[in-house]
């Protein structure tokens, strides 16, 4: 008995040793993972802040030459070596807001139809074509844009548009085709999968109860939606809505083919305009002057601030529209 | 057959799941029904055809009659909104809407059928909160979110809002299964007063629970309505073996 006992212990004992040798030898290999995923990590921190830290240097000539005036004059020429930047950061935010009021309904409605209306099959069929949309690279929607929908928005919205609205400043001038218009009207289309998808999954995400609470109080399909989906998922559809704004803002090639290319600001939708990413794309390569090309890189420096600006107020939305409401989120 | 809600002959498909098989039976008005039976027997599925929660799921098909107040359930003229709400639910797991609060949990339902009016609202709040008895606890905080209450009140509350509606009939599919022996007993106890003002269905797999709220029980086994009759007797004098066997705790 005594014998056996001890036999037990030294089983014990060795045991422990094995145990003690496999955490030393695996405390090892936890710290080269460590030391790995950690440099990883680091190294796109360090990318980060030399990309930003290159375009303020690069900046530098512009930010000293314009101060704030870049920000506030609007003309922008190279030849003068004038350059002003309002109206690109006025044409990126007001295509990309105007884009996102467009494409919000349609994106919402489209993930409300998959969900809650069509039988099963076809909300699939609907929500794979719809997420086919988004892999469509950009410069065929461009392409589209300017070969079909410019003309159709010159030859027939624009002068309906003009015939009947004209009098206001929004449509007011004439009828281009390539105008803040048709970049709005591509951006929309571009976002609308990317809404659709994010809102879509928020949605199958309301529990079955919900939808029961609400249909056993006597509510119809659409009271039901109010009442118990949308609500239950509106942080989650508030943040698709906001990579779809962060999508816009910086889309480059569709909206360059589309949108006119012309720095000025006018309230009309009807008139050309420019963004941010376009005058980038298109001036970096012809860009020879100091000046020239150190006010593109201060184009750029904006866009990022503006983009993350939009990000820091995004956040702090969802956090006030989650505040009250525990109900799903991504 | 003179009860508030008599079925006839009723089956429910899924499929080719024949979930309730040939069921015919009353439920008494102004009195509680307990309908009993082991997992999966089919009792959630025949209370849901009550109020035709089934209407959600395609594959779901409701045969022979149902009659509420001799109406039939299923008849082409009926409105399924108007007849929920007529017929009440209350579910399994607590589900306020967390985006409401308190208050307006309460009023979910009333405001479906009404223009909101700021003082009959507050009224049907406190009414029903009070019936609930959920009045005292909340009546301090009815701005902050449903979310805030524990499961036993937030129970309360999902009935509060039930019966804000002011329904005739009242279906409960195991209201206590996600409760503690306190918040159950207090569910309990509400039963017993609501019954006064409506019928009340409750589904239930806690024998005790059916024996202490019922005034009848039905005995639902593999779809079939095995027996039904005042709760007395089926728990103290059963004629089937089956059923026997079932309230002495030999299956299920």
């Amino acid at each position: 008995m005594l014998q056996q006992s001890s036999l037990t212990m030294k089983n014990v004992a060795i045991a422990g040793e094995e145990i003690e040798s496999q955490k030393s030898r695996g405390s090892n290999a936890d710290r080269i993972f460590r030391i790995v995923t950690a440099s990883f990590a680091g190294a796109v921190l360090v990318i980060l802040l030399i990309m930003v830290y290159e375009m303020v240097m690069q900046s530098v000539p512009s930010i000293t030459k314009f101060h704030w005036d870049f920000l506030t004059k609007s003309s922008w020429d190279a030849v003068q070596g004038e350059f002003g930047a309002l109206p690109f950061l006025y044409g990126s935010v007001v295509s990309s807001a105007l884009a996102i009021l467009v494409a919000t309904p349609l994106s919402v409605g489209t993930a409300l139809f998959i969900t809650e209306i069509a039988p099963k099959s076809v909300g699939n069929i609907t929500a794979s074509l719809i997420e086919l949309l988004a892999a469509i690279p950009s410069v065929i929607y461009g392409l589209w844009g300017v070969l079909v929908m410019a003309p159709w928005l010159q030859k027939t919205v624009q002068p309906w548009l003009v015939d009947h609205f004209g009098s206001t400043p929004f449509f007011s001038g004439a009828p281009y085709g390539v105008s803040m218009m048709a970049g709005v009207l591509i951006l929309a289309i571009m976002i609308v999968p990317i809404i659709t998808s994010i809102s879509r999954e928020v949605l199958l995400a309301v529990p079955q109860s919900q939808r029961e609470a609400a249909i056993a109080l006597g509510a119809t399909k659409w009271e039901m939606i109010r009442m118990a989906v949308l609500p239950y998922g509106r942080s989650g559809v508030f943040g698709g809505v906001i990579l779809g704004l962060g999508r816009a803002i910086g889309e480059t090639m569709a909206v360059t083919m589309v949108i006119g290319n012309t720095p000025q600001i006018s309230l009309s939708l009807l008139a050309p305009a420019y963004t941010m990413p376009s005058v980038i794309a298109n001036e970096f390569a012809e860009a020879t002057s100091n000046l020239h090309s150190s006010a593109l890189m201060e184009v750029g420096l904006l866009l990022l601030i503006v983009t993350l600006i939009i990000n820091v107020f995004a956040r702090l939305l969802i956090w006030k529209v989650t505040k009250g409401a525990k109900g799903g989120g991504v | 057959m003179n009860g508030k809600v008599t079925l006839e002959n009723m089956s429910v498909h899924f499929g080719n799941n024949h979930a309730v098989k040939n069921v015919s039976m009353d439920f008494a008005a102004h009195s509680v029904t307990a309908i009993i039976g082991p997992s999966g027997c089919g009792k959630s599925t025949l209370l849901r055809s009550l109020n035709r929660m089934h209407d959600l799921v395609p594959s779901a098909k409701v045969s022979g009659t149902i009659l509420v107040d001799g109406k039939n359930l299923y008849d082409r003229s009926i409105d399924p909104v108007a007849i929920r709400r007529k017929i009440g639910m209350v579910f399994q797991k607590p589900n306020p809407f967390p985006a409401m609060s308190i208050y307006d949990n309460v009023v979910a339902g009333y405001k479906l059928n009404s223009r909101m009016n700021r003082a009959v609202a507050d009224e049907i709040v406190e009414t029903c909160l009070k019936r609930v008895a959920l009045w005292d606890e909340v009546k301090d905080r009815l701005k902050s979110s449903a979310m805030d209450l524990s499961g036993g009140q937030q129970q309360r509350l999902c009935i509060a809002r039930t019966i804000a509606v002011q329904p005739e009939v009242i279906l409960m599919d195991e209201p206590c299964s996600a409760l503690d022996p306190i918040a159950t007993l207090k569910i309990e106890e509400l039963i017993e007063e609501l019954k006064e003002r409506f019928t009340i269905i409750i589904v239930t797999h806690n024998m005790q629970q059916a024996a202490r709220v019922s005034d009848s029980t039905a005995f639902m086994y593999m779809g079939e309505l095995v027996e039904n009759g005042a709760t007395k007797k089926i728990f103290t004098t059963p004629e089937k073996k089956q059923t026997e066997d079932y309230i002495t705790g030999r299956f299920g």
